[in-house]
């Protein structure tokens, strides 16, 4: 019978069927980061477990950590530092690898996992994060998990997951010019809203998503959580085994050519069936940029702000309504133009090599506008190596841009560092919730590039505008 | 040990915003220490304080208002619980009083962490649950809701009583305040076995 590959992945990793219907599925790698696998570490000791195989177990710092050049366990955000060191001593306890302040490995898990070769196609990857679904861009399936269920991952190597329904999203044609992998995703949560994905795991498929680079899948699949999904996946092909191929966890040569054909199989087979399919074409996709307060309120940078009152679902009524508020916009205003104080490039979602590779292109000769704090975080300390030995530092830090060390920064407010009271920013992230990135802080989600060129005229800007000259 | 559910009388806030994330339940900067506890004072403290980091209360929040203050069960809207991972928004709950969610959907990682905290998530449709907040918000104090876990059923303050789905093995969890853990472990030989062939099967995955 045809599968789909989230169901061949699926089946691979059954223990059993359990009598609710739900499955003990085999859990191939978990991965922690200091904020969340701090506690799932400590839990496991209280209750006086022990992770099963600790080799197939990983942790980063990069949620609490700095990314001030010259950083210690010290950090702005108030109490960080109990973080930092709990999670070293139960990670050491452990015997987990952990990717620790100091080592250029280092860096934000979603970044770190594929770098590193932990997650690759096939596998079952688990992580106290709800991005994990990042690393879905190489053919795994992952997910996120809360603190209890990874240590249920680690002292069981299962977890209970009830099937999810899938779901196939084709991005169809070829992506115009200056529209990214964070556009596609970005206009599917703006027209099936936030909540469109709940209870799927999603294949993208499609040429626009066979065309796009690796490192721009992540960036897709980065996304599929603010889509509501349980995750999404991206099937592999050639260059995802190129990208695979002599990382450190990678399969050795000795194992390549068996663990490449195992991967080969990993597509949706012909005629496989979907609980539910989306088409897209791309050609429709212009750069986004977010108004509101949730993913879904989002509008191409040739747009307006939308008015509440054309919206027949009172509760989306409601909430737009709610985020003007909070957002200080009106109805009507051009997208573009709208004035900013503040610029961040980084996060899971935008921090790798092509994204500052990109956004320098845009920087090159180029310098922020007056009174724009601006600010660039690699996604991790190989990224940050391998953009400086390109020189990318010195075209954002000669742009006016702070260069920092890798980590999570100011993705979130954690009670430290941020933006201001109520600071507009253009942002690279994922989320632009309510005081997610500081004390009423407004942020707009964009492309590193759109990000770029906005912190350049110092207003929200159609990148197009400035790549074309 | 977690709390066990059965039932439920209570007082029910209506909080009916669609998307409320994971954020708003627990802002991140009121995740102070590594711990489950002492997060209530965090819960929702983007709204329920006057001054970002004060704790003057906002008296238009609603759970700041009596009877609400009582609530243990919230009216939410769709995708409640979206967002981050972060379970703390669970334990924050819990603490504050929270035993019981109903909304029209929720957060996948949220839904389930609720489960594993003693908290019980039940989905219904959007007019319905729309319908059971017309009726609380009318006399709070009197028209309570009834949920029913052994049943499997909501009782609405009109007497309109509502059956709602969960899967066997999370219902039995928070009937009997299971241990996943512990339930998991009686089948390790099935785990183990599994493992001896997978890793025939897959040897590259195995470091």
């Amino acid at each position: 019978m045809a599968r789909n590959i989230i169901e061949k992945i699926w089946d691979e990793h059954k223990v059993a069927d359990l009598d609710d219907g739900s499955t003990l599925l085999y859990i191939d790698r978990v991965f922690l980061h200091e904020r969340t696998g701090s506690i799932a570490l400590k839990g496991l000791e209280a209750s006086g477990r022990q992770v099963r195989n600790p080799e197939q177990v990983f942790c980063a710092m990069d949620h609490i950590v700095d990314t001030f050049p010259g950083r210690t366990d010290e950090t702005v955000m108030p109490g960080g530092k109990a973080f930092i060191t709990t999670t070293r001593e139960a990670a050491h306890a452990a015997g987990i690898t952990l990717f620790d302040l100091g080592d250029e490995r280092q860096g934000i898990v979603h970044v770190v996992s594929p770098e590193q070769g932990i997650a690759y196609p096939g596998v079952t990857l688990v992580c106290p994060d709800s991005h994990t679904c990042t690393q879905g861009a190489v053919g795994a399936l992952a997910w996120g998990i809360g603190s209890t269920e990874a240590e249920h991952a680690m002292a069981t190597k299962t977890l209970v997951v009830r099937k999810p329904k899938t779901m196939r999203i084709s991005f169809d044609g070829q992506l115009p010019p200056g529209v990214t992998a964070k556009d596609m995703i970005l206009h599917l949560i703006g027209v099936h809203t936030a909540a469109g994905g709940v209870g799927y795991a999603i294949e993208f498929a499609g040429e626009a998503v066979r065309n796009l680079p690796m490192e721009a899948r992540f960036t897709l699949c980065n996304m599929a959580v603010e889509f509501g999904a349980w995750t999404g996946l991206i099937a592999p092909d050639p260059n995802t085994f190129d990208y695979v191929r002599g990382r450190p966890y990678a399969p050795d040569e000795a194992h390549w050519e068996v663990a490449r054909e195992n991967w080969q199989s990993l597509v949706s087979d012909p005629g496989a069936v979907f609980d539910k399919e989306i088409r897209i074409d791309v050609a429709d996709i212009v750069p986004q940029v977010t108004w509101g307060t949730s993913p879904q309120h989002t509008v191409g940078i040739d747009g307006q702000v939308p008015d509440p009152a054309m919206e027949t679902d009172l509760n989306r009524r409601q909430l737009m309504q709610n985020a003007l508020a909070y957002m200080e916009l009106e109805p009507g205003m051009p997208m573009e133009g709208i004035p900013i104080e503040a610029a961040f490039i980084g996060s899971c979602t935008n921090s790798r090599l092509s994204d500052l590779r990109n956004a320098a292109a845009i920087l090159k000769g180029r310098t922020v506008a007056a009174g724009v704090k601006a600010i660039v975080v690699p996604g991790s300390g190989l990224v940050k190596k391998a953009a400086e030995a390109e020189g990318l530092d010195k075209i954002f830090t000669a742009a006016g841009f702070e260069w920092r060390e890798s980590g999570c920064s100011m993705c979130f407010f954690a009670g430290g560092e941020n933006f201001g009271l109520e600071t507009r920013v253009i942002s690279s992230t994922n989320r632009n919730f309510e005081n997610r990135q500081g004390p009423r802080t407004r942020t707009h989600i964009a492309s590193p590039t759109t990000v770029a060129a906005s912190a350049v005229a110092g207003e929200l800007t159609d990148v197009r505008k400035l790549a074309a000259q | 040990m977690m709390d066990k559910f059965t039932t439920l009388n209570s007082i029910a806030a209506p909080m009916r915003r669609l998307n409320i994330d994971t954020d708003i339940i627990i802002p991140s900067r009121e995740m102070k220490r590594v711990s489950k506890k002492g997060l209530s004072e965090g819960l929702f403290a983007g709204w329920r304080y006057t001054t970002p980091g004060g704790r003057e209360e906002n008296p238009d929040f609603i759970l700041n208002q009596a009877p609400y203050r009582d609530s243990q069960i919230l009216l939410a809207g769709g995708n409640f619980g979206c967002g981050s991972s972060r379970e703390h928004a669970v334990w924050a709950l819990h603490e504050w009083g929270i035993r019981c969610i109903i909304a029209p959907s929720f957060g996948a990682i949220f839904q389930g962490n609720c489960v594993r905290n003693g908290i019980l998530p039940v989905v219904l449709d959007d007019d319905i649950v729309q319908s059971m907040a017309d009726h609380v918000t009318v006399n709070p104090a009197h028209n309570r809701i009834r949920v029913d876990l052994d049943s499997c059923t909501v009782t609405a303050p009109d007497g309109e009583t509502y059956g709602f789905e969960i899967a066997a093995g999370d219902r039995r969890m928070l009937l009997e305040g299971l241990d996943a853990i512990a339930v998991t472990l009686q089948r390790d030989d099935e785990i183990l076995e599994f493992q001896a062939r997978d890793r025939l099967r897959r040897p590259w995955v195995y470091l």
